[in-house]
């Protein structure tokens, strides 16, 4: 049950939802699609559920073109950012709509409706609770009728929108967690919309992060994490630095610093632009050769992370940085300390010389070399 | 403190003083423009006694205006039922072109003075009207006939059925009917199942308006009525009759049977409203 994405498009009056995009999802594969509001990606869910149609652009599963299939034949299971239960009906009833609703032929009996309806509100836990309304429900509850109600029709393929978005931190953690482990039980092909990368990252097999209708990158969420493919990403997933810098006789300028580094072989003399994870930052108080001065300005201890803010005068820009909180503790940062700071690894975007944008393609990711003043990894 | 707590009640009394006053303009303005007319009606009506009034309310001229009354609003407001439905979907559900002028045209008619929406009847269909010739050719009688009053009357009541339900139904969304689709449901099945459901009591109360028009307008129907006693008569046009032929027990008996089935209207509407907001408060969200 592969699913083709080739090439969408969709256009509304003034702005474009989708702008090219193609995708495949396999099998069983637990896939987010991750971006900011007005990126396209709820937009891309309804393409998939046939609740909208692209201007341009193939969608194919199982070489049967989508496109030519109503939204009543997808054999899809869509659940809505706000339940969309139907409000005057009982959970039973929302549950058993989709089997009612089949034309006789293909109608299970009353029986099997009431059997298959019962296993789902237990598999969802919420058995009890069948002669309830939507408004006698709690929020997280209500989602899992939803989920409940979607699966119902056993579904080939299940579409979440921000299925979490309008529920409590608290609840919507455990329901998260709750939902993977209903996916590995179920191993059903499942593609959820979110804006929220923590979400994303902890639930997804493959995360797709996109702006503006395009797709910026597609991978796992280690990859998407750890190897952003392009300065969008950097910005909008973790936390990140970005420095101006140049290239020039096969090393970095940043600041008062000309950082030789592993990476960056054979690359073009140019104007640039670095991006550096907080937690790729190592700092020491001793006044070292290599490395920025900088000062400490504030330490924000948050739970078991210290974020730091670094003032850099040779750069012009404050870095943020970050420790663990007990080691941040045991070393005694103060703000107003000086200390040295050193980069671990960059990825560098040359800039383009005609649009003085972001090369993607050019994309380097490269690990400073400082010979005997390196610092020591202080994680 | 101590300078605290006298003020408060000072501050209320002076509320209470207000809403006590503002409380008894309202009430004796209704008494004064609602009531009092209404009371009057039936006390004329019964002035002479009941057994004029009866023979007022059982003379064949008045049945046969109650029968026409009561088939106008029976072909009108299930037109407009059909017809504010199918406006408020296709306002609430569909983007389109000249949607803000569906909108405006829906409005219309509470604009336009009924006697104006009369004479449009006369100006198009009449005689001397624009397709009159045509109409006379195949003997058609719109105009001073039955067929007349009914297309006044579905002009006069056309908004109200589509101004109850449009709110209600741009405030509801679409989420529900989408999920029905994907759920498998056919565009009937959304609509019986889903959709009036949960429009149901707005539906019921825009008929309920609608037909309370639908019986008592006067003005639109009576361009186009032609005044034929025994055939072209509705209760409001044999009650002006009535008034004109000084029989005024005659009027307010027939005019205090116009005002029992208002009285009517109004009581199931109020029914309604209570078991509406019974239904509406068991069934609020909690809050999440």
């Amino acid at each position: 049950m592969t699913i083709a994405i080739n090439h969408l498009s969709r256009r509304f009056t003034d702005f474009r939802a989708l702008d090219d995009v193609s995708l495949s999802i396999a099998p069983g594969e637990f896939v987010a699609l991750l971006g900011p509001s007005g990126s396209g990606k709820t937009t891309l869910l309804r393409i998939l559920a046939g609740l909208d149609f692209p201007d341009a652009g193939e969608l194919v599963r199982d070489g049967r073109d989508l496109l030519q299939v109503s939204a009543r034949d997808r054999d899809v299971g869509l659940v809505f950012q706000h339940y969309a239960l139907f409000r005057h009906m009982t959970v039973f009833e929302n549950v058993a709509f989709g089997l009612r609703v089949r034309p006789r032929a293909r109608r299970p009996s009353k029986a099997e409706i009431a059997d298959r309806v019962d296993k789902l509100l237990k598999r969802v836990q919420l058995d009890g609770m069948a002669q309830r309304y939507p408004s006698q429900l709690s929020g997280g509850q209500r989602q899992r009728v939803a989920l409940a109600r979607a699966l119902a029709t056993e579904p080939e393929l299940l579409l979440l929108d921000e299925p979490f978005g309008a529920l409590d931190a608290q609840v919507r953690v455990a329901l998260r967690r709750w939902l993977r482990h209903l996916h590995e039980e179920m191993r059903l092909t499942t593609v959820f919309v979110t804006h929220d990368q923590e979400e994303a990252l902890e639930l997804a097999d493959r995360v797709v992060v996109m702006s503006q209708g395009r797709i910026e990158q597609v991978g796992t969420p280690d990859e998407v994490y750890q190897q952003p493919a392009t300065p969008f990403v950097f910005e909008f997933i973790g936390k990140s630095n970005k420095l101006p810098v140049r290239i020039q006789n096969g090393r970095v300028v940043a600041g008062d610093q000309r950082i030789e580094a592993e990476g960056l072989e054979g690359m073009a003399d140019g104007s640039a632009v670095a991006y550096v994870r907080p937690e790729h930052l190592a700092f020491t108080p001793a006044a070292l050769e290599s490395g920025w001065r900088a000062t400490l300005r504030h330490v924000y201890l948050a739970g078991s992370v210290a974020h730091l803010e670094l003032d850099i005068p040779t750069l012009g820009q404050t870095l943020e940085a970050e420790l663990g909180g007990e080691e941040a503790q045991r070393r005694a940062l103060q703000a107003g300390m000086s200390v040295t700071v050193q980069p671990r690894h960059l990825t560098i975007f040359p800039l383009a010389g005609n649009s003085g944008e972001p090369d993607i393609t050019r994309r380097r990711v490269v690990h400073p070399r400082y010979g005997q003043a390196a610092l020591a990894r202080w994680r | 403190m101590a300078a605290v707590i006298p003020l408060a009640p000072r501050r209320s009394r002076a509320r209470r003083v207000v809403h006590a006053l503002l409380i008894a303009a309202a009430l004796s303005f209704l008494l004064l423009f609602l009531l009092l007319p209404l009371a009057a009606v039936f006390v004329e009506a019964l002035r002479k006694g009941v057994g004029v009034y009866l023979a007022a309310v059982v003379d064949p001229e008045a049945i046969a205006a109650i029968k026409l009354t009561l088939l106008v609003a029976a072909i009108a407001v299930p037109l407009n039922t059909v017809f504010g439905v199918a406006a408020a979907w296709a306002m609430t559900r569909f983007e389109f072109r000249g949607k803000a002028v569906l909108g405006a045209l829906i409005d219309l008619p509470f604009s336009v003075s009924p006697v104006v929406s009369g004479l449009i009847y006369v100006l198009l269909f009449g005689a001397q009207g624009w397709f009159g010739p045509w109409l006379e050719k195949y003997d058609i009688k719109l105009i001073f006939a039955v067929p007349g009053l009914v297309l006044a009357t579905v002009f006069v009541t056309l908004p109200f059925v589509a101004r109850e339900l449009i709110p209600l139904m741009q405030s509801q969304g679409s989420d529900e009917e989408e999920a029905a689709r994907v759920l498998g449901a056919s565009g009937w099945q959304t609509f019986f199942r889903v959709t009036l459901p949960n429009i149901r009591w707005a539906l019921l109360y825009g008929v309920l308006l609608c037909n309370a028009r639908a019986m008592g307008e006067f003005g639109a129907v009576s361009v186009v009525s032609g005044h034929i006693r025994g055939l072209t008569n509705t209760m409001p046009l044999h009650v002006e009759i009535l008034y004109n032929d000084y029989n005024y027990a005659g009027a307010f008996a027939v005019a205090s049977l116009l005002a029992f089935l208002a009285l009517v209207t109004l009581g199931f509407k109020t029914f309604l409203e209570w078991r509406y907001g019974a239904e509406l408060a068991a069934r609020a969200p909690r809050g999440h």
